[in-house]
């Protein structure tokens, strides 16, 4: 590769539309993702994640837009080689043993990670003769993350990898999952929990409607979702105190979540609101993405 | 970051397949037990006397009876099934064309066809005159898989069409009338005529008389091999629009 030219992207969404019937999944979504970054795709139920993935996995095709995976078309099998892709955790097979799952995956592939290693590096070793249906959910759940790796993939997608286990459980699937960013593998990852996403992924791609609503750093969203819910009751309340304000309820009993709660109160006082039972609460992270992504946030 | 080809995957995809049915005691139950079952109790008591030839063409349409379970259940209503499980969407996230993976369904099927028949071989060779030399069970065998097409292509044309529990139904509801109609439980010499009638027209007595004609000699029908191919192209082109319909319901 000649010297200052950027690499190619590793994935590659362009312009694209997906509808289901009625609905449309992705709405003129465009993405790429470099060599070597980990992104991590935030979004509700239903923003059309899982659309997103499925078209990156060769699930699924496009109505309109083009996406390239590893350079590939994702459709075509033999491109499917360089991307790394987590079933469903109630998905295995049952009556498989977990060696014998790991070995299947591997098949795939001349250049496969020893089978050894990937349970390894996940904490299987000792369940490899053990049957899938056996398992616990936990173990199940690393055993998907891990297939996604056998194949020794230079693009990983993960679908809410880490959803439905306990902390310790967590905290060793993401130090496994960082180790494969680290060691220059691309990541791409769905959740709806901005932690997960700040563990693993250097950039942040927040998505609800099929549309892309915001895009940055973790600490550029973590910034822009820094939010207080505010609860008062009140009648009327000027429009230009709720200027920048979500609306969550209104009079009686007014919700509001605001960048700046010191801002909203002095306001009220000012303009001579008559307001009573005020509740002043930090907004959690997903309260917070919650505002971003809700009605009203996109305008 | 490279794709195993073809043949390789094929191969896989079979072991693994033959692998996760063999752990499911059902599939051996029905494929291998049921047949040498029906053998035992309506074969064996009435064979005492019966010459060689006679006693072949028993085990022979109990051999197209096999083949027929294992083509309406371990795969129509097993194909069904795994369509709605999640690891078979996942297989086709891994490098692995549609074809490889048809073609190990069809390499399993034949699979447990043969393994069917062991039993009811056994049981023929121990407890009946019945007898047959190496290349009349080699050509037996393979009339059991040719006998096998028109019943996998019904089998796929169930297991791509509609859901488990109807597939399983639809199964169940398929597999007794095809086994009296082709004469696999009783010959059908005794049938009346309206059924014997019938019966010609049935892949099942077609696949009957391939097998019995392969395994001892007997004359071959001249309807057999049309009755065979016209079940084979209709059921086919069944079988291709539901795994189209199928395919572009789940991955288009």
């Amino acid at each position: 590769m000649p010297e200052g030219s950027p690499a190619r992207p590793v994935v590659e969404v362009e312009h694209v539309t997906r509808t289901f019937g009625p609905v449309t999944a992705l709405d003129d979504v465009s993405l790429a993702v470099e060599p070597g970054e980990a992104v991590g795709v935030l979004g509700p139920n239903g923003a059309g994640k899982s659309t997103l993935l499925s078209l990156l996995a060769g699930l699924r095709r496009p109505d309109a837009g083009t996406v390239r995976v590893a350079g590939g078309d994702p459709r075509v099998a033999r491109n499917r080689a360089r991307i790394g892709v987590t079933p469903q955790a109630t998905g295995l097979p049952q009556t498989l043993k977990v060696g014998e799952v790991v070995d299947f995956v591997a098949g795939h592939h001349r250049d496969a990670l020893p089978r050894d290693e990937v349970l390894g590096r996940f904490d299987l070793a000792e369940f490899s003769r053990r049957q899938c249906g056996a398992l616990s959910g936990g173990q199940q759940r690393r055993l998907c993350v891990a297939l996604a790796f056998v194949g020794n993939p230079e693009v990983v997608l993960l679908d809410e990898p880490t959803t439905g286990l306990d902390v310790p459980a967590r905290m060793g699937l993401w130090d496994s999952i960082r180790s494969f960013v680290h060691d220059g593998g691309t990541l791409l990852l769905t959740s709806h929990y901005l932690e997960e996403v700040a563990a693993l992924a250097g950039r942040v791609v927040v998505v609800d409607h099929g549309r892309i609503l915001a895009e940055g750093s973790v600490d550029e969203i973590r910034g822009r979702t820094a939010t207080r819910r505010v609860r008062f009751s009140a009648g009327e309340v000027p429009d230009e105190i709720l200027t920048g304000a979500d609306v969550l309820t209104q009079a009686p009993r007014w919700e509001l979540l605001v960048a700046d709660s010191d801002r909203l109160v002095t306001e009220l006082v000012r303009r001579g609101v008559e307001f009573r039972d005020l509740e002043v609460t930090g907004a959690s992270l997903e309260e917070a993405f919650l505002a971003l992504t809700g009605p009203g946030a996109a305008a | 970051m490279s794709a195993a080809g073809p043949a390789r995957l094929t191969w896989l995809h079979t072991r693994y397949q033959v692998l996760e049915a063999l752990r499911v005691p059902v599939v051996i139950v029905s494929t291998a037990a049921l047949p040498a079952l029906v053998f035992l109790v309506f074969v064996v008591p009435q064979a005492q006397g019966w010459q060689p030839v006679e006693a072949t063409a028993a085990t022979a349409q109990l051999a197209v009876f096999s083949a027929m379970s294992v083509a309406l259940f371990t795969q129509g209503a097993g194909i069904a099934e795994d369509r709605a499980l999640p690891w078979d969407t996942h297989l086709r996230t891994l490098p692995v064309g549609a074809v490889p993976r048809f073609l190990a369904r069809v390499l399993m099927c034949m699979f447990f066809t043969v393994l069917g028949v062991v039993p009811l071989v056994i049981l023929a060779a121990v407890l009946t005159a019945a007898s047959v030399t190496v290349s009349q069970f080699l050509l037996g065998i393979a009339a059991l898989l040719l006998a096998g097409v028109p019943l996998l292509a019904i089998g796929l044309s169930v297991g791509f069409s509609m859901p488990a529990k109807a597939a399983l139904a639809v199964a169940q509801v398929l597999l007794l009338p095809l086994a009296f109609t082709g004469g696999l439980f009783l010959p059908p010499e005794g049938m009346p005529d309206w059924l014997a009638a019938i019966s010609t027209w049935t892949p099942t007595r077609a696949g009957r008389e391939l097998v019995i004609s392969a395994a001892t000699g007997l004359e071959l029908p001249s309807s057999v091999l049309p009755v065979l191919a016209g079940w084979t192209v209709v059921f086919g082109a069944v079988a291709v629009w539901a795994i189209r319909r199928d395919q572009g319901r789940r991955f288009r």
